[in-house]
């Protein structure tokens, strides 16, 4: 327990197919499951520096589920907002006592100096445009449900991937699990460098007759993105998920969002309320893998 | 009188296993063994024995930041460093950038009898990039380098008409730190393999050769020599390629840190690794070094930017950009470029420099008549750095073994360093 970077969940870059399979198994074990009280006496301190609704709420719900206590750190009532730094901030809530941090923030660097700083096992719940691991797991489950498995699945993350956190998660675990990942976007939504040896392609109706999954993604404009295209609606006729597009894919494939969704942008109504979205799937399967992330970060039995 | 013995000394003509005698601030001969009685003898034990290095490119931070650096800690790393001159430049706060800050700034250099400290002078009013910095005044006062460094002049129509005013200046040098923020942004690394795959804001390295073609042509048309700082894109050295094949005036420096790493040390966001223009690829930290052997880049000069252990303790995009280098440098440089060869070493770490600088009393080679500005170096010494004499340990090498270390350095006939003889 010495480095506690070795615990929590900080990246899921270089993590073994049997980890990734287990955590999978120990968040299916938990759908459905009754109140539990494996963490009775834990704390487990929710950190949010960016906004949040359904990350930060199904964390903290997957944690009462656990019986853990939670404290939750809101930066815009706090002393952040006094200037205060990461750092104080981190070392303040270790010394009111915490047993695992769960971390949301700008920085990408945020959980592994978190750790670092507190000694505490941290779980990234989102940081930078680095990675949303959970967010990942959360995909993998609610697919391997859908179609019993996920090796030699093929899908196509469509939309601002150079802003994404949830697709550079997506792109270190999901092809461990035997995902074969294609990007779809214009080029400025692209990355610079393709690392991970992963297709590129800015031809999304080119794609589409050849996936399982459709994963598209909202422009991140928070993040400068809608500067980088024109201000019109040429993203939504060349990339908007609609009900022509919908046609042109295989019976079974699926179209998958992590939200919050931008309509008539990146997806329109009738695909996302459509019977190919598994939206409403991805969101209630927050709360086990939560359950499973929290659980073996604090040594729960599985 | 001081007597250097067993050295293998850069002559002009060659490099001679030999001895040195410094008499007063000048060396008296180079050859024979004298017998004097009362000098103090060293034995080099086959060391290299050449010119005091000199630094194009340093912070020292005074006035205004001093808990980072200050002339005197600042002095004392170069010396350790074997450095015996270097360019002050003028980002202190405030900046140099008038007659009387350049006065204040020359007073400060002048109260250091150890090591020769050049003041640089900003190209603009208070290195804002709007209008021309005090350049009669400045220029009488000494200053003969310019350069907004941390910043590009932004506005290529104020270049050009700094470089056509610089024109009736003679012997002035505009040194640029060639980077557009408008692509560079607010970049935190090289825009490259790491930045994708971390999501972290890249700074691509166009943004450093629009920048460098921009101000070839402007430097071609007002024929103001151009020094391009810190090099560090592939596409920059070609530019400077062609401009030197051109014949033009058009001198380069690369970093030390540039030449020993590339981006992918920074899978781990080190904030100790984090400088602007940032580490770059490894096609063009290839580059840099077959460009510095090859001379297209005449100069290594450290970029020495000193920030407090608690600045750098930060998460990576919040940390300030900069690393300290004084120390290091020879070590470094030694170890990724130019150790195999002693006259190229000497060359790009104080020939060339001193010619750039246009400093009279450096940059020479160890014969008879000429200053004692001379540096003691072991090409094959091991050695881990750090702590360091700076005030600050922001250095990416601490703790990395490097192969070469300054053991003496003598500056105006004087030892002003002697911490790496046994």
């Amino acid at each position: 327990m010495n480095d506690p970077t070795q615990h929590g969940l900080i990246t899921l870059r270089g993590m073994s197919r049997e980890r990734l399979e287990g955590l999978l198994d120990r968040a299916q074990s938990y759908v459905g499951s009754p109140e539990l009280d494996d963490l009775a006496g834990a704390t487990v301190t929710t950190a949010f520096f960016e906004a949040s609704t359904r990350t930060r709420l199904s964390f903290e719900r997957a944690a009462h589920r656990l019986g853990a206590h939670v404290m939750a750190l809101s930066p815009d009532l706090s002393s952040t907002n006094k200037g205060e730094s990461f750092k104080d901030t981190i070392l303040t809530l270790t010394a009111i006592g915490t047993d695992l941090f769960v971390i949301r923030h700008w920085l990408a660097d945020a959980a592994e100096l978190a750790a670092e700083w507190s000694g505490r096992p941290v779980i990234n719940a989102g940081v930078g445009r680095r990675e949303h691991p959970t967010q990942t797991l959360i995909d993998a489950l609610t697919l391997r449900q859908e179609f019993g498995h996920l090796d030699g699945l093929r899908m196509a993350i469509v939309g601002d991937i150079r802003n994404s956190r949830v697709a550079r998660g997506h792109l270190e675990a999901l092809p461990t699990l035997g995902v074969q990942l294609t990007l779809v976007g214009p080029t400025p939504f692209l990355p610079n460098d393709n690392p991970w040896g992963v297709g590129l392609s800015t031809d999304l109706d080119d794609e589409l007759g050849a996936v399982d999954v459709v994963y598209l993604l909202r422009i991140q404009t928070e993040r400068g993105a809608s500067y980088t295209i024109p201000a019109d609606r040429g993203y939504a006729r060349r990339y908007g998920m609609n009900g022509e597009r919908i046609s042109m894919l295989k019976p079974a494939a699926v179209v998958m969002h992590p939200g919050p969704m931008n309509r008539g942008v990146e997806i329109d109504d009738v695909v996302a309320d459509g019977e190919r979205s598994l939206m409403l799937e991805q969101v209630a399967n927050g709360v086990p893998v939560r359950m499973a992330v929290i659980s073996e970060a604090l040594g729960g039995s599985g | 009188m001081i007597v250097i013995r067993n050295a293998r000394v850069l002559r002009a003509d060659g490099i001679e296993h030999s001895t040195v005698v410094i008499e007063g601030d000048t060396i008296t001969s180079v050859g024979s063994e004298p017998i004097v009685n009362g000098a103090r003898v060293i034995d080099a034990k086959g060391s290299w024995l050449g010119p005091g290095l000199v630094d194009l490119h340093v912070h020292l931070r005074d006035p205004g930041q001093t808990w980072k650096e200050d002339v005197e800690s600042g002095a004392r790393a170069a010396v350790a460093g074997g450095f015996t001159a270097i360019v002050a430049m003028p980002n202190t706060v405030p900046p140099v950038d008038s007659g009387t800050s350049a006065a204040f700034a020359i007073e400060q250099a002048r109260a250091i009898d150890y090591l020769e400290i050049v003041v640089a002078g900003s190209l603009t009013k208070g290195r804002a990039g709007n209008e021309m910095a005090g350049f009669d005044a400045m220029y009488e006062a000494g200053v003969r380098v310019f350069s907004d460094d941390g910043d590009s002049v932004p506005d290529a129509g104020l270049l050009r008409r700094i470089m056509a005013y610089l024109r009736d200046l003679p012997g002035t040098l505009v040194a640029e730190h060639a980077e557009d923020r408008t692509i560079a942004g607010e970049g935190h690394m090289h825009e490259g393999i790491v930045s994708s795959r971390l999501g972290i804001t890249g700074v691509p390295g166009i943004a450093e050769d629009v920048v460098v073609g921009r101000d070839i042509a402007i430097s071609a048309e007002t024929g103001v020599p151009l020094h391009v700082q810190h090099v560090s894109t592939a596409g920059s050295v070609e530019l400077i390629r062609n401009a030197r094949k051109a014949g033009m005036s058009v001198t380069a420096e690369v970093t030390p840190h540039h030449l020993a790493l590339d981006e992918s040390s920074l899978e781990d966001l080190d904030p100790n690794l984090k400088m602007y223009p940032p580490l770059r690829g490894t096609e063009d930290r290839a580059a840099l070094r077959s460009a510095l052997r090859e001379g297209v880049l005449d100069a290594v000069a450290t970029d020495h930017a000193p920030h407090a252990p608690s600045e750098k303790a930060v998460p990576f995009e919040q940390a300030p950009r900069g690393v300290i280098g004084l120390e290091t440098a020879a070590a470094v440089a030694a170890s990724f470029a130019l150790g195999e060869d002693q006259r190229m070493f000497f060359d790009r770490m104080s020939v060339a420099p001193a010619r750039i600088a246009g400093l009279d009393r450096q940059g020479q080679e160890v014969e008879p008549g000429s200053p004692a500005n001379l540096v003691l170096f072991d090409p094959g010494r091991r050695w881990a750095p750090g702590p360091f004499v700076s005030k600050s340990q922001n250095s990416p090498f601490a703790g990395m073994e490097l192969t070469g270390r300054v053991l003496a350095t003598i500056h105006d006939g004087r030892i002003s360093y002697e911490g790496g003889l046994e």
